[in-house]
């Protein structure tokens, strides 16, 4: 027999079995790794969330997941928010204190940057009409240059008392005059100002929708 | 008595000989045929995620996890696959062990695989791993080519370790995010962007091949010795008996 496939090569049954039992194999051994990752997966994202969530609104102790659908925002119900697979609607989070007051939204919005996309998510105060807290989810900004939006402390200070009105706008360092601007990063300009319109454009596109729930309630 | 003796030395020689073999198949991964400064494989991982030392480490522990199970798979499989889909066999196996390796990472080290990011997924077409399999376990058996696995892959981390370990003290001032340097230390940027990669790759093949050099001149002059000792014994024996004729 294997004098025969030494003359006539390898018959494509014998071929085309390897190729089936590896693949075979591959997919029981992959299914099984995923059903036993996916879990532990699913908590870390959700719990990075949580804490992004606690970070942009401080003092919050608790939140509530909003979904925008048929034109409005509506509270996702527990079973909702446990159901798998996740819904694929835009979502933010409303954010409450210790004794149930809601504090402000949590708002995750994303940019195109320097390098890739930006992922960020922000603190919104309803009350007062300003950004109360920043933090980045996702960049591949240039490490040291780029990167800057994550790391320079000014910069992160002064986008946790931002107010929206008339617009949110970027200024070269040092020519801050009004709450409403914002000091790029010598370095880091297009990083800098990434941020600043995906902040601008996230309050924009959300507004009409955060004010209507508001009203609502 | 004598044949006892004859089949015991025998064997301790075969054992010597085996034990030798096994320790050349190891060390030959880690200096003489190290994948990275020697053989220069794998130079995509080896470049892109190497601007931390603990990145280093983490894409060659990766490395190490996919290489020797996937050795230990092809070596055992061996007579069983056919020669026209071998390659094919290869990768269906390294496949699902990088992406096992993406899930577990992605499980229980999330800091890291958000560093590693997509260069993970990129194991799969890292020549080493397909390389050693094509070169050493589709003709070894499975202890030989798990040695050989060990070695490659344990040369490749030391590789991207020494080029991480590199790029972080000088771009960045510390190691294992440990500052060195203090605050009044100016970081070079240019080493934890892509230019350090090529530049720290470069001196450090640069480094080794000088060492391998020297090490074959110093071969070269002990043999160039040897033969001269050589020589002149056989001279100074040919004049005595020239003398005592």
């Amino acid at each position: 027999m294997v004098e025969q496939e030494q003359r006539t090569g390898t018959s494509s049954t014998r071929m085309i079995a390897t190729l089936g039992i590896a693949g075979l194999f591959s997919g029981l051994a992959l299914v099984a790794v995923f059903l036993f990752t996916r879990p532990i997966i699913e908590a870390n994202q959700a719990e990075a969330l949580r804490r992004a969530v606690f970070q942009v609104l401080p003092g919050s102790s608790s939140f509530q997941t909003l979904e925008f659908s048929n034109d409005k925002l509506a509270l996702l119900s527990v079973e909702q928010e446990n159901n798998a697979p996740k819904s694929k609607n835009p979502q933010i989070y409303a954010g409450y204190s210790k004794s149930g007051k809601l504090l402000g939204f949590a708002i995750p919005g994303e940019e195109a940057g320097f390098q890739d996309k930006i992922k960020a998510i922000f603190g919104y105060d309803p009350q007062r009409r300003m950004l109360i807290g920043f933090e980045v989810l996702d960049s591949k900004e240039t490490p040291g240059l780029g990167d800057k939006i994550i790391k320079d402390k000014y910069f992160r200070t002064s986008l946790t008392s931002l107010e929206i009105d008339p617009k949110i706008v970027a200024v070269k360092p040092g020519q801050k005059t009004a709450a409403n601007q914002v000091e790029t990063i010598t370095g880091a300009t297009i990083s800098s100002k990434t941020v600043i319109r995906l902040l601008d454009k996230t309050i924009r596109r959300w507004l009409p929708s955060i004010n209507i729930y508001l009203a609502k309630q | 008595m004598v044949a006892q003796h004859k089949y015991l030395f025998s064997e301790t020689m075969k054992n010597f000989e085996e034990a030798a073999r096994y320790h050349e198949e190891f060390i030959k991964g880690l200096w003489k045929e190290n994948p990275v400064f020697v053989a220069v494989l794998g130079m995509c991982p080896a470049l892109a995620v190497t601007n931390t030392a603990i990145n280093g480490l983490a894409m060659g522990g990766a490395t190490l996890f996919v290489l020797t199970f996937s050795s230990l798979l092809v070596s055992s499989f061996r007579r069983y696959i056919p020669k026209e889909v071998r390659i094919t066999t290869f990768v269906i196996i390294i496949a699902t062990f990088v992406t096992i390796v993406d899930f577990l990472l992605q499980a229980f080290l999330p800091a890291i695989h958000k560093e590693l990011g997509a260069f993970v997924a990129l194991i799969v077409v890292n020549c080493l791993i397909l390389g050693r399999q094509e070169a050493f376990s589709f003709k070894n058996p499975i202890r030989l080519a798990m040695v050989d696995a060990l070695g490659m892959a344990l040369g490749f981390t030391f590789a991207l370790f020494c080029l991480g370990a590199i790029r972080e003290i000088l771009g960045n001032g510390s190691l294992f995010g440990v500052s060195l340097f203090g605050p009044s230390f100016e970081p070079w940027i240019v080493m934890i962007l892509p230019p350090g990669g090529f530049l720290s790759l470069g001196f450090l093949l640069l480094f080794f091949n000088w060492l391998k050099q020297r090490q074959e001149q110093k071969q070269s002059l002990v043999y160039l010795a040897d033969t001269v000792a050589e020589v002149a014994e056989k001279k100074d024996s040919i004049i005595s008996l020239k003398r005592g004729v």
